[in-house]
C-alpha cells in the first residue's frame, strides 16, 4: 500500500467543518426550517399519545387568545419571562453563564416587598419608584456576588449562580415563616397582601409590567448594539485577552455587566410581586429564570427576537392550560412540547454554524 | 435518638448519592449536565410505572436506568455531536423530563382512577430489613446493615465508580478527555465515544436516583407534584461538595441527608433556628466550598478544566 492510499483510508467518511460566514437570509431560512421541524416533531409526539396534532395545536393557539381574559393571561405570563430573558442577555453576550436569573428575580421581589410592606405611607408613584429601584438593586447585588468572586478568584460562575438561586428561594421561606409573616393569617404562614398603594397600575387590563418590558427591549437593544459599554461586553465575550490588550478593565466590565443583568432580572421580580401576585410567595420566580435562559438563547441574544420567542412560549404555556378540559390531558404537555421544540432547534442550530463534508474522491 | 437521626440521614441521602455519582461521571468527561432533575424525574416515573405493572424490583430499576440513559442520549447527541450549548441543553432536559413525568404520571393516575399504589408484595421487597447476623450487632447493625436494598446499590455504584475513575486505564482516559480533550485526542483516545459512554452511564445512574425517590421515599404512592422536588439540583450542588469524587460523595450525601432531616431532630427548646435555615444550609455550604476551592486554586478538588466547553477538533 502506498503512503497516499493510507492517507485516504484514514480520512473519515463524513467530517464537520465550521462555516466561515453565513448570510443573514440563509440564517433566517434555516431558523424557520428548524421551527417547522420542531413543530412536526411535536406533532409526532401528539400523534403517539393518540391525539390529532392539528386539533391540539389549533386549540393551544385558540386557548391562548380566545377571549380577552385568556389574552391577558398570556401577556401576564409573558412579562416576567420577557424581562428576565432580557436580563440574561448581556451576561450571556459576555459568555458569563448566569444561571442565576431565578435567584435574581427572587431577590428583586424581596427588596420590592420590603418597601411595599413597610413604606406604604409614601405617595403611590414614589412608593412604586422605590420598589422599582429596590428590586433592581436587590437583583443586581445578587448578580454582583458571583461576578466578584469570578473576577477575584476565578470561581465557576455557572455553579455559583445556580447555588444562589436556592439560597434566595429559602430566604423567602425564612421571611414568610419568620419576620414578615402576616399575623392576621391563621394557619399556613404567608406574607400579607400588598396595600393597593403598592400595587402596580393596570394599563389596558394588564399590569404595567408589559410597558416596562417593552421599554427594556428597546433599551437593551440600543445598549448592546450602539453603546460603548455594549461594545465592551461583546469584546470580553469574544476574547478576554483581546479586551485586556485593548486596555479595557475586564474585571470592571464583568462586574458592571453582571450587576446590570441581575438588576433587570430583579425588575422582573418587582413586577411579579407588585403586579401579579400582590404578595411575596416562594412561587415568585417559579422556574421563569430557567425558561428565560432558554428563551434568550433561542433568540440568539437579540432583544427583539426575545420578544417574539417570549410571546410564543407564553402562548404555548397558556394554551396548554385548556388541554385538561378539552382533551383530558395534563397541562404538563406544555413542558414536553417545549422540550421537544427546543431539542430540535438546538440540534438544528448546528447547521447554521457547521456543515458536513463528504470524503473527497481523489482526482487522479 | 442519634442512631435514628443518622439512619434517617442515610435514607434521605441515598437518592442524592445516585444523582451525584451520575453527575460526577458526566462532568468528569467534560460535560456539565444540568438535566439531573429532569433525568431523575423520568427515572422516578418509569420505575414506578414498571413496578406498578410488573411488581418486579429488578425490572423497575432497569427501566429507571434505561430511561436515564435515553434522556442522557438526547443530551449527548445535542452537546457532543451537535455542539449545542451545554447549559441550555441541560436546562431544557430538566424542563422536558419534569413535563414527561408529570404528564405520564397524570395519565397513570387517570388510568388507576386515583393515586396508583404499589402492591404490598413489592413494598416488602424494597422495605428495610436487617441482614442476618450483621444486622444484629448493636448500633452498627442498625446503622449499616438494616437498610433497604437500594441503599447498598447506591454505595456499591459509588465505590465502583471511584475505583473505575482512579484505578483503571479507561477511567484515566476519561478524566483526560474531561480535562483536556485536545490532548486526549492527540494521544489517540476516541473523545466522542468516551464522552457518549460516560454521559449515558451517568444519566442511567441519575435515573436510579429517581427510582429511589418514587419507590421508597414516596411510600409506594405516586405523587405527581412532589416526587423529585429539587433533589436533582441538590445533587448538582453535592458534586461540588464532594469535589468530583464519588467516594467523597458517599460522605457528602450523608451530610446533606442529615441537613434535610436535621430540623426534625434538633430539640426546639434548646436551639431555635428557623426551619428555612436547615434547607438552605446545603446550598450555603456548597457555595463556600466552591469559593474556597477556587481561592486555593486546587486542581484536585475543582471542576474538570474542559467542563462546559464542547470539543471541536478543528478548533483546538
Amino acid at each position: 500500500m502506498t503512503e497516499q492510499s493510507i492517507r485516504i483510508k484514514r480520512e473519515p467518511f463524513l467530517r464537520v467543518v465550521k462555516k466561515t460566514e453565513v448570510s443573514y437570509g440563509r440564517m433566517v431560512l434555516l431558523s424557520l426550517l428548524a421551527v417547522v421541524i420542531a413543530i412536526v416533531a411535536g406533532g409526532i409526539f401528539i400523534l403517539a399519545i393518540g391525539q390529532n396534532p392539528f386539533e391540539i395545536y389549533a386549540s393551544i393557539v385558540k386557548g391562548a387568545w380566545r377571549s380577552k381574559i385568556a389574552a391577558r393571561g398570556t401577556i401576564k405570563l409573558a412579562i416576567p419571562l420577557l424581562i428576565a430573558a432580557l436580563g440574561i442577555t448581556p451576561a450571556f453576550h459576555m459568555k458569563f453563564w448566569n444561571i442565576g436569573a431565578e435567584g435574581q428575580i427572587i431577590m428583586g421581589g424581596i427588596f420590592a416587598t420590603y418597601f411595599a410592606l413597610f413604606w406604604t405611607g409614601l405617595p403611590h408613584w414614589m412608593l412604586l419608584l422605590l420598589m422599582f429601584i429596590g428590586g433592581a438593586i436587590g437583583g443586581g447585588l445578587w448578580g454582583l456576588i458571583p461576578a466578584y468572586f469570578k473576577t477575584k478568584y476565578g470561581t465557576n460562575e455557572t455553579l455559583f449562580t445556580l447555588m444562589m438561586n436556592y439560597i434566595a428561594l429559602y430566604l423567602i421561606k425564612y421571611l414568610t415563616e419568620g419576620p414578615w409573616r402576616d399575623p392576621a393569617s391563621s394557619g399556613f404562614p404567608k406574607i400579607a397582601s400588598f396595600a393597593p398603594n403598592a400595587r402596580l397600575d393596570q394599563v389596558l387590563g394588564v399590569h404595567a409590567g408589559w410597558l416596562i418590558g417593552l421599554a427594556l427591549v428597546a433599551v437593551m437593544f440600543v445598549y448592546l448594539r450602539f453603546s460603548k459599554q455594549g461594545y465592551e461586553i461583546s469584546v470580553v465575550g469574544e476574547s478576554i485577552n483581546t479586551a485586556r490588550y485593548a486596555g479595557m478593565s475586564v474585571k470592571k466590565i464583568i462586574m458592571r455587566t453582571m450587576f446590570l443583568s441581575g438588576a433587570v432580572c430583579g425588575i422582573a421580580g418587582m413586577c411579579q410581586v407588585s403586579g401579579a401576585a400582590y404578595t411575596l410567595g416562594d412561587g415568585v420566580a417559579g422556574g421563569v429564570g430557567f425558561t428565560a435562559i432558554i428563551v434568550a438563547w433561542l433568540a440568539q441574544l437579540n432583544p427583539v427576537v426575545i420578544l417574539v420567542v417570549t410571546v410564543l412560549f407564553s402562548m404555548l404555556d397558556k394554551g396548554c392550560s385548556v388541554m385538561q378540559s378539552d382533551f383530558g390531558l395534563s397541562p404538563a404537555v406544555s413542558s414536553i412540547l417545549q422540550g421537544i421544540i427546543l431539542f430540535c432547534i438546538l440540534a438544528f442550530d448546528f447547521f447554521t454554524r457547521y456543515r458536513f463534508v463528504l470524503r473527497q474522491r481523489r482526482k487522479a | 435518638m442519634i442512631i435514628n437521626f443518622l439512619f434517617a440521614a442515610i435514607k434521605a441521602g441515598t437518592p442524592l448519592l445516585f444523582g451525584t455519582t451520575g453527575e460526577i461521571m458526566t462532568q468528569k468527561t467534560g460535560n456539565l449536565n444540568l438535566g439531573v432533575e429532569g433525568m431523575m424525574f423520568m427515572g422516578a416515573f418509569m420505575s414506578f410505572f414498571v413496578a406498578y405493572h410488573s411488581d418486579s424490583l429488578v425490572l423497575a430499576l432497569l427501566a429507571a436506568f434505561a430511561i436515564g440513559v435515553f434522556a442522557a442520549l438526547i443530551y449527548a447527541v445535542l452537546t457532543v455531536s451537535f455542539m449545542a450549548n451545554q447549559n441550555v441543553t441541560g436546562l431544557t432536559l430538566t424542563i422536558f423530563g419534569t413535563g414527561f413525568a408529570k404528564f405520564f404520571g397524570a395519565m397513570m393516575i387517570d388510568e388507576a382512577g386515583g393515586s396508583p399504589k404499589l402492591s404490598g408484595k413489592f413494598l416488602k421487597a424494597v422495605s428495610e430489613k436487617a441482614i442476618p447476623v450483621l444486622g444484629d450487632i448493636p448500633v452498627v447493625g442498625k446503622l449499616l446493615f438494616s437498610h433497604n436494598p437500594l441503599v447498598y446499590l447506591a454505595v456499591a455504584i459509588a465505590i465502583l465508580c471511584t475505583l473505575y475513575l482512579l484505578k483503571t486505564r479507561s477511567g484515566l482516559n476519561m478524566r483526560a478527555v474531561g480535562e483536556n480533550p485536545g490532548a486526549a485526542d492527540a494521544a489517540g483516545i476516541n473523545v466522542t465515544l468516551t464522552k457518549y459512554l460516560h454521559i449515558l452511564v451517568g444519566g442511567g445512574i441519575c435515573g436510579l436516583g429517581g427510582a429511589y425517590l418514587s419507590l421508597i421515599n414516596g411510600g409506594g404512592i405516586w405523587n405527581n407534584s412532589s416526587v423529585v422536588n429539587g433533589q436533582g439540583w441538590i445533587s448538582v450542588a453535592l458534586v461540588i461538595f464532594a469535589s468530583w469524587n464519588p467516594a467523597k460523595a458517599i460522605i457528602g450525601s450523608l451530610v446533606f441527608g442529615a441537613f434535610s432531616v436535621l430540623q426534625f431532630y434538633v430539640p426546639k427548646n434548646i436551639i431555635e433556628v428557623p426551619n428555612a435555615f436547615y434547607v438552605m444550609l446545603p446550598f450555603l455550604i456548597t457555595t463556600f466550598v466552591l469559593i474556597i476551592t477556587s481561592m486555593r486554586k486546587s486542581k484536585e478538588g475543582s471542576q474538570p478544566a474542559g467542563c462546559g466547553v464542547n470539543y471541536f477538533r478543528e478548533e483546538r
